[in-house]
């Protein structure tokens, strides 16, 4: 078998809380990312990711010890995005415990921070995020601010540079997809994955185990990004798996 | 009295990572290091690895003594030793990655670039993978652990590997040779195959 397609829950963490998560009623402390995270790592996820949106510069330490307290139990990839704007920010996360980070407008605003974290941890652990919406038929533009601020930067063009810069894999999010459960916008992954050498995580707009299918086998992505079908009981990751292996895919037993 | 584990510092960025997983495993005594004398002084070494082969190497040949304690250890003394990814490669006698480099030469063989023959497959070789045992070793089982690698270890010597992937073609998986194992795998961050493995290095007696 070849490399296996993988999932990845993708949990939003705020000053050190998860404020959209897993609604586990026996976990000792639901709000917790560790906890989640244990219950992920538990069911098999193949990899996690923690999405700080944590508003304050001040606030940003406690990032730091939730990705610390994680790497102590979970032996499982940790990739972590949101508010990394330099070398420094990218080495705390990495010193801490995180396997990868993602970069997303720092790197909008200034590209040559990805060659600066790859040059210096390696291109492993850069993934470089990409937050898009279809400003028209077969074009997309790059949002930062959480998909509300244009940059009049075309996406595809935005990704291929990412990955020329060296980032090992990109994080491609579709903002007009995000939260509306109605599936990836697969055009966009699929256009993005068929011109980079490097693995694609197709993310925004899960609501059934058939989107994730849809992402591997239509959006030419390596693994599937989800947050709330997973969070909210509806799916669990063995379903995910065996939706996968269904379709024909390589999924890990 | 508990073994004692050098877990050799030289700035790898996944240090924290090894150390946990080595716990978690078993490990007592680690002495995360970048001091010679623990590193000769060590009952079992481990050489943890991310990053580009020539930053590695230099890293850890700007350690002064370092490479010569881990050679007293390993190759005259005859300690256990394992090297993760890159710590891997760096057993080799070059890698090719950014200009051709000089390794360890512990373990004949070149790190090259993976060039899988169909151009849909991805490079970095992401995620997990098959560990195919191509040879009876006290280390190595069947199962599946995470890769995350754009260079692979290219033996001089068939004999030295010990376990293949795929990856649009066969990648080597793991090497060894007497006192001495490479994984490219990621014990540290393949949940329990590679805690497991982290267990039986802990208790292999080569």
């Amino acid at each position: 078998m070849s490399v296996r397609a993988r999932v990845i829950p993708c949990l939003d963490v705020a000053g050190g809380r998860v404020v959209k998560g897993v609604n586990f009623v026996d976990l000792a402390d639901a709000g917790d990312p560790v906890e989640q995270a244990r219950v992920y790592d538990a069911a098999g996820a193949d990899e996690l990711c923690f999405l700080d949106i944590t508003a304050s510069h001040e606030e940003r330490g406690t990032i730091l010890d939730v990705v610390a307290r994680t790497a102590a139990v979970c032996f499982m990839p940790l990739t972590v995005g949101g508010g990394v704007r330099s070398v420094e920010d990218g080495r705390a996360l990495l010193l801490a415990g995180a396997d990868k980070v993602a970069i997303n407008s720092a790197a909008v605003a200034r590209p040559a921070l990805v060659a600066d974290l790859a040059e210096r941890f390696g291109s492993q652990c850069v993934v470089g995020a990409v937050d898009a919406r279809r400003v028209a038929p077969g074009r997309w533009e790059v949002f930062t601010h959480g998909g509300r601020k244009p940059t009049g930067i075309d996406a595809v063009a935005h990704a291929r540079e990412l990955a020329s810069r060296g980032a090992g894999e990109l994080l491609v999010t579709s903002m007009d997809r995000d939260g509306t459960r109605d599936g990836y916008d697969l055009e966009l992954i699929r256009i993005i994955s068929d011109q980079v050498s490097i693995p694609v995580i197709a993310s925004g707009g899960v609501g059934t185990l058939d989107h994730l299918v849809q992402g591997i086998t239509e959006g030419h992505a390596s693994a599937v990004l989800a947050a709330s079908i997973f969070h909210f009981g509806q799916h669990s990751i063995a379903e995910a798996h065996a939706a996968l292996r269904s379709a024909g895919l390589p999924v890990r037993s | 009295m508990a073994e004692r584990i050098a877990l050799v510092d030289y700035g790898a960025g996944n240090l924290r990572s090894v150390e946990n997983a080595l716990r978690a495993a078993g490990a007592e005594s680690i002495a995360v290091t970048s001091d010679p004398a623990d590193v000769r002084a060590a009952d079992r070494v481990v050489l943890p690895g991310v990053g580009a082969f020539a930053a590695c190497m230099g890293a850890l040949s700007a350690i002064g003594g370092m490479v010569e304690a881990m050679e007293e250890a390993v190759l005259r003394a005859g300690r256990p030793f394992l090297g993760i990814c890159v710590g891997m490669q760096l057993m080799a006698d070059r890698g090719e990655e950014h200009g051709i480099h000089r390794g360890l030469g512990w373990i004949g063989g070149t790190v090259g670039r993976l060039e899988p023959t169909d151009p849909a497959l991805k490079v970095p070789h992401m995620g997990w993978n098959d560990v195919v045992p191509v040879r009876p070793h006290a280390m190595i089982v069947p199962g599946e652990a995470y890769y995350l690698h754009s260079y692979a270890f290219a033996a001089t010597d068939p004999a030295d590997v010990l376990a293949i992937t795929d990856h649009g073609g066969p990648v080597v998986a793991a090497i060894g040779r007497g006192n001495m194992v490479g994984a490219q795998f990621h014990p540290e961050k393949s949940q329990a195959y590679g805690l497991a493995f982290l267990a039986r290095f802990l208790e292999w007696r080569p």
